[in-house]
């Protein structure tokens, strides 16, 4: 269904989601309006399904980041649901992630100091549902931060 | 709360809110939604971009359909710890297409990957060929990602 000029024009579009549709044609050498065609054909699809600002938690001043992972007592049925029904109620929950393997479920959270974190962890994490372990992982640096596909 | 955190108000918040969701909507559009003008608008979203509170846009793609099947999480511990060994597995991993976001963690493992493929099997074969045979590569844990929210957060 995708052919080379829509791979092309994901790639920059990926690359910088600020550029107009006018440049992405030049920068792919085509038309503008055929690009413009592409894309909106590409959104249709379900391909394309818009862009994101991408906010930095730490510059906003919080700066701890702590990766949640989560296995639930799936002995009870309704635990997943319930879970992330719950979690979800926890702004301070930036990433809610469910998973094959070890880990059932995980959270990103961020704290503006390791005080309202320990705060946070006590009364909002540690009181989610049907929680049969929890292991955290402290984020020190992101080395590398593109989510881009290698298209 | 660190000291260069930027002051900002009940306004920035709801301008972020609005721009997590979609960054390519114009001034002039979240400028009526807020109550604000077009250039007092514009300059919040360039005083917010100066202080990196926001990072970039980010494009959201349906990486299915663009026939990446499978993200996995990868806990990757190493085999030593030592300073070199750190500079070297990150600038290996960081190389790696398939591999989307690495971050240097402090708990059971020492590094958290974020990797794409087609489906199981490429993936299996990103991780033989190129994960394992990384510098300093010690325990390696998989979690198949099923779902994944991303949430406004504490804004």
């Amino acid at each position: 269904m995708l052919d080379d000029l829509d791979r092309r024009l994901l790639r920059l579009f990926q690359a910088d989601p600020a550029l107009s549709t006018a440049e992405l044609a030049a920068q792919a050498g085509v038309p503008a309006l055929k690009a413009g065609r592409r894309l909106a054909r590409l959104q249709e699809a379900g391909v394309l399904q818009g862009q994101g600002a991408v906010i930095d938690w730490k510059a906003l001043g919080y700066e701890v980041a702590v990766s949640l992972r989560v296995t639930l007592d799936k002995t009870q049925p309704r635990a997943f649901d319930e879970f992330l029904a719950a979690a979800r109620e926890v702004p301070e929950a930036v990433e809610i992630q469910t998973f094959l393997g070890r880990v059932d479920v995980r959270l990103s959270v961020v704290a503006r100091d390791l005080a309202a974190y320990r705060d946070l962890y006590r009364s909002r994490i540690l009181t989610l549902p049907h929680i049969a372990d929890i292991e955290s992982l402290m984020t020190l640096a992101v080395v590398k931060d593109e989510e881009a596909l290698p298209l | 709360m660190s000291p260069d955190a930027p002051e900002i108000d009940e306004t920035d918040r709801r301008l972020l809110r609005l721009l997590a969701e979609d960054s390519a909507r114009p001034a002039s559009a979240l400028g009526r939604e807020l109550g604000l003008s077009q250039p007092a608008t514009w300059r919040r979203i360039r005083r917010l971009r100066e202080a990196g509170v926001i990072a970039g846009r980010r494009l959201r793609l349906d990486a299915a359909a663009l026939g990446f099947g499978v993200t996995v999480f990868l806990g990757v511990k190493l085999s030593s710890r030592q300073r070199v060994a750190l500079e070297e597995f990150e600038r290996a991993v960081g190389a790696i297409r398939e591999v989307q976001r690495v971050e240097h963690v402090l708990g059971l493992y020492d590094y958290r990957l974020r990797v794409v493929a087609r489906d199981l099997a490429d993936f299996e074969r990103v991780l033989r060929r190129r994960i394992m045979t990384l510098p300093g590569v010690g325990d390696v844990e998989a979690n198949v990602l099923l779902s994944e929210e991303r949430r406004a957060g504490p804004l």
